[in-house]
């Protein structure tokens, strides 16, 4: 048997998702928590312990896209339209809360209100990809290789639920992050809604598992019947230890502690959908084969993954190397 | 019927509103990354610190143009599959590796580089740092290549086979795909743009200081620099886009018909129009003032030589001749005034007035925005002269679109005008406000603190640079006062 390049895409995309996930994932997080900071030296730390970073965090988004329009252009092209509304308010979130990290230094008088429209921006951008993961998993109608739904199929009580769990998720990494980079004052605080926003997210990733499972005939198999249920059965046990971990975690333990295993909750969520979802793309129908490239932009592709993704790895973990330890009050000189 | 048309209109109407203030930032910052890399460069050769202090003066602009063509970007790269989502469907095996080399090879090193170029020159040392600085001049230059050559596949494709499902499907090489016959010339052309627009820009801000202080240094380095591009580059681009025009002679001469104003076909020598109103109801040129036999001339370098026009051209396969026609004339008027500059400012320097010579000074100020002008002319006569098609000759534009109703398209066509106006201008505000401080000696980088802003003004850095507690400067340190002190 030749080794299927699709599943290995299938798999480059889920780890572009991923990577995407964690790494915008705490600057958006830290985006939504912004309120809660004082305008001046709280605030202040918090947007320079990301400044050097989100524009890189951020071109994972870019190739999330651009990677499932080259490995599975009929996932992207149907995906796209079914989500129209949610996408377009994602991407003006993405403008809004972009252009702030520069704007804010340059305006002194209206610095409030971009940092409103840092926040309210990674608010949208952090609602909206959640609510295009549920609208994802609870299924697309599809015609004719076209979205075939309408205006409103990826409005429900289950996308409304996977946004939040998002934007909640999203704030705990946010605040794990700044409890690990900041000190004194801030770093107290952002403790204080690391727990909080750990407590969200947990209940909230519990309520859609479960939700999961009554959603289609065919997840509820997956998870509940014998014997995939003994292969799976580690996945949940695996995030409730995790889950109680992170929790002890913030009450002691490292300052950087609650940051990986934040990432380990949203490593072994991921693996939930991809469990459940597997092997379509776009559930219902769209398997990752019905929607792949043809082999030959499968190869061309992955010699320049395989050439490029080490180096991106490389100097994006350099630059990560050059700003890191506390970000003190004189920021970044 | 009168449904789906309308959505198509919005969908382009919302595409062309995108991509244009998107081009106009990547036309900026392509030019202002190698600007950077320049002055760095000479600065650790020669140790002027003239050369540093511009650097900075021009890395706080850059920085903020950088995150609005970041931004603007990411929207492009899902405009594809909201608005076209059936020509993403077809065509996405072809260019959606491109698409995704670009990612891989340019925005990341870009975007990874970023972060050290902006705020890490006491981090990790000069050498380190100009590192830096090339490899995201090196990202901007990359991903024009990747994109231009998509676009360039668009006009005109070639090594792709067409598959049962409807799919563009790559053939035997992609060497084929990437290096499309109108892809080297539109590469050059439009890289060679963005130098020139930059070139502009640096060109009016030395020449507005130079106009107040003519003894200021820095402007007058600045100003100095950016004629020297003029004078040598401006040549260069109209050669190239010469170049540029007879290939697409050859591959899209409807094109070219319609940028010349040329409904009837001449068979000796046909004449290059100066001025006419584009009348695709009557297929005539109205208004018409044309010289004799120029446009054969310019195109197969004959006085003679017989040239078709549109009416060899089937009605549903004309591209609408007014915004090609103008477009392309806008675009050839502001590449002879920018020559006209380069010139001017040549002579200038021979007879020794290059800093001292307020009506030049004044003439460059003008000139300041008009490389944007022109590449947004260049684009839509492009792209609109490839109309009725997406795909030249393959896939109609009323075939690309996504099965989406009007109200959707017009709701965020709506959104996207209001959302962009409002950002970029206050961006664009900034921009300008930084460019009016007058460049000196000591210049702060964009470093940032915990409790200030970028400062722009006139301090000496060192420890005392910030003698508040709070949070703010004083008003008078952030904005740079009416007369530059
Ligand atoms: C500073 C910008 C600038 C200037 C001064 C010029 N151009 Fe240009 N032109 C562009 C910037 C540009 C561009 C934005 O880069 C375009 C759009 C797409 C492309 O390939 O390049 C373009 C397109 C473009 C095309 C369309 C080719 C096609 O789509 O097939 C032609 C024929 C020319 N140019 C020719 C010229 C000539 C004869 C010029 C001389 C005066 C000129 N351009 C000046
Ligand atoms: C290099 C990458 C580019 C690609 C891949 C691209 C592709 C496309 C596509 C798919 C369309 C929609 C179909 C259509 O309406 O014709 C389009 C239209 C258009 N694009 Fe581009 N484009 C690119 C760059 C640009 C730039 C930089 C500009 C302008 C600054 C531009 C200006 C336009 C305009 C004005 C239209 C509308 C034409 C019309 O509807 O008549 N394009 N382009
Ligand atoms: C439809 C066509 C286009 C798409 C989909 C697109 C997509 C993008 C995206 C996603 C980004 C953000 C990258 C990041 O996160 O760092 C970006 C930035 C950029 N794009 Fe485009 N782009 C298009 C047209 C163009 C054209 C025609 C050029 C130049 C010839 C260009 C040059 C750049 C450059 C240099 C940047 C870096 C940011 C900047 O310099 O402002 N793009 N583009």
């Amino acid at each position: 048997m030749s080794i299927d390049l699709t599943v290995i895409w299938a798999l480059i995309i889920a780890f572009g998702i991923f990577a995407y996930v964690v790494m915008d994932g705490f600057d958006l997080g830290i985006g939504i928590l912004f309120p809660a900071f004082q305008p001046g030296e709280g605030r202040n730390r918090a947007m320079n312990s990301i400044a050097p970073f989100w524009d890189g965090n951020e071109t994972w988004l870019v190739l999330g896209g651009g990677g499932l329009f080259a490995a599975f252009p009929l996932a992207y092209a149907i995906i796209l339209p079914a989500t129209y509304p949610l996408v377009i308010a994602m991407l003006l979130g993405l403008v809004f809360r972009g252009v702030a990290f520069e704007y804010r230094w340059r305006d002194e008088k209206h610095r409030p209100a971009w940092d409103m429209a840092f926040s309210l921006g990674s608010l949208v951008a952090a609602l909206s990809q959640g609510m295009i993961l549920g609208a994802l998993l609870q299924g697309i109608e599809v015609q004719d290789r076209a979205y075939a739904g309408s205006w409103f199929d990826w409005l429900t009580p289950y996308t409304l639920l996977t946004g939040l769990g998002t934007v909640a998720g999203y704030a705990l990494l946010g605040a794990c992050w700044l409890y690990w980079r900041l000190d004194g004052g801030v770093q107290d605080k952002a403790r204080r809604l690391a727990r909080r926003a750990a407590l969200a997210t947990i209940v909230l990733m519990g309520a859609v598992s479960l939700y999961n499972v009554a959603l289609r005939p065919e997840y509820a198999e997956r998870w509940l019947t014998a014997p995939e249920l003994y292969y799976l059965l580690p996945l949940p046990i695996l995030t409730g230890v995790v889950a109680i971990w992170l929790l002890r975690s913030l009450s002691k333990g490292g300052e950087a502690t609650p940051f990986w295993l934040s990432l380990a909750l949203f490593l072994l969520g991921m693996a939930g959908l991809g469990v459940t979802i597997w092997p379509n793309v776009v559930p219902p129908d769209v398997t990752i084969w019905d929607a792949a490239a043809p082999h030959s932009s499968q190869v061309f592709m992955l010699i320049g993954v395989a050439i490029t993704m080490p180096l991106i790895v490389g100097y994006t973990a350099w630059a990560y190397w050059v700003f890191r330890g506390k970000v003190g009050k004189e920021g970044y000189h | 019927m009168f449904e789906t048309f309308d959505a198509l209109l919005l969908a382009r109407i919302q595409f062309a509103f995108t991509v244009s203030f998107h081009f106009i930032f990547p036309a900026f910052s392509i030019g202002l990354a190698s600007y950077l890399a320049v002055l760095e460069g000479l600065w650790l050769k020669t140790g002027k610190p003239v050369y540093l202090d511009l650097f900075k003066y021009w890395l706080k602009i850059f920085a903020i143009a950088f995150a609005m063509g970041v931004v603007s970007g990411i929207v492009m790269s899902y405009q594809f599959g909201t608005n076209w989502s059936v020509f993403s469907d077809v065509a996405g095996p072809v260019i959606g590796p491109l698409m995704a080399y670009e990612v891989l090879t340019a925005f990341f090193l870009e975007a990874g580089f970023l972060g050290v170029m902006l705020f890490g020159m006491e981090k990790v040392g000069k050498k380190l740092h100009f590192f830096a600085t090339l490899m995201v001049a090196a990202g901007t230059f990359v991903s024009a290549f990747w994109i231009l050559s998509v676009n360039s596949w668009m006009q005109t494709p070639t090594g792709y086979e067409l598959a049962a499902n409807g799919q563009y499907l790559p053939g035997e090489s992609w060497v084929e795909i990437i290096f499309n016959p109108s892809f080297p010339y539109r590469l050059v052309h439009t890289v060679t743009a963005a130098y020139l627009t930059t070139a502009f820009v640096v060109g009016a801000v030395g020449a507005w200081h130079l106009l107040k202080d003519k003894a200021n240094l820095h402007a007058r380095k600045m100003f100095s620099m950016a004629m020297w591009m003029a004078a040598l580059v401006a040549p260069v681009q109209i050669f190239v886009g010469d170049l540029h025009g007879l290939n697409t002679m050859e591959h899209q001469p409807q094109k070219v018909m319609a940028m010349e104003g040329h409904y009837e076909s001449h068979p000796d020598g046909a004449p290059f129009y100066v001025f006419g109103i584009p009348n695709d109801e009557t297929q005539q040129l109205d208004w018409a003032l044309g010289i004799p036999k120029l446009s054969s001339f310019i195109l197969k370098h004959d006085f003679n030589a017989p040239l078709d026009g549109l009416d060899t051209i089937p009605d549903d396969e004309q591209p609408p001749v007014f915004p090609v026609f103008w477009a392309f004339r806008i675009m050839v008027a502001i590449g002879m005034a920018m020559l006209g500059i380069g010139l001017w400012s040549l002579f200038a320097r021979w007879r020794g007035k290059l800093y001292d010579w307020p009506l030049m000074h004044r003439a460059a100020l003008i000139m300041g925005p008009s490389g944007f002008v022109a590449v947004i002319a260049g684009w839509v006569t492009t792209e609109v002269g490839r109309q009725p098609y997406t795909i030249f000759g393959l896939l109609r534009t009323a075939d690309s679109a996504s099965p989406l109703d009007a109200p959707a398209v017009a709701a965020s066509l709506l959104a996207f005008v209001v959302v962009y106006f409002t950002v970029f201008s206050i961006g664009t505000w900034y921009l300008l406000r930084l460019m009016k401080a007058p460049p000196k000696a000591q210049e702060l980088g964009a470093k940032r603190g915990d409790t200030g802003p970028i400062r722009t003004a006139g301090i000496t850095p060192g420890p005392t640079q910030n003698p508040g507690e709070g949070d703010t400067l004083p008003q008078s340190l952030l904005l740079p006062k009416e007369d530059g002190q």
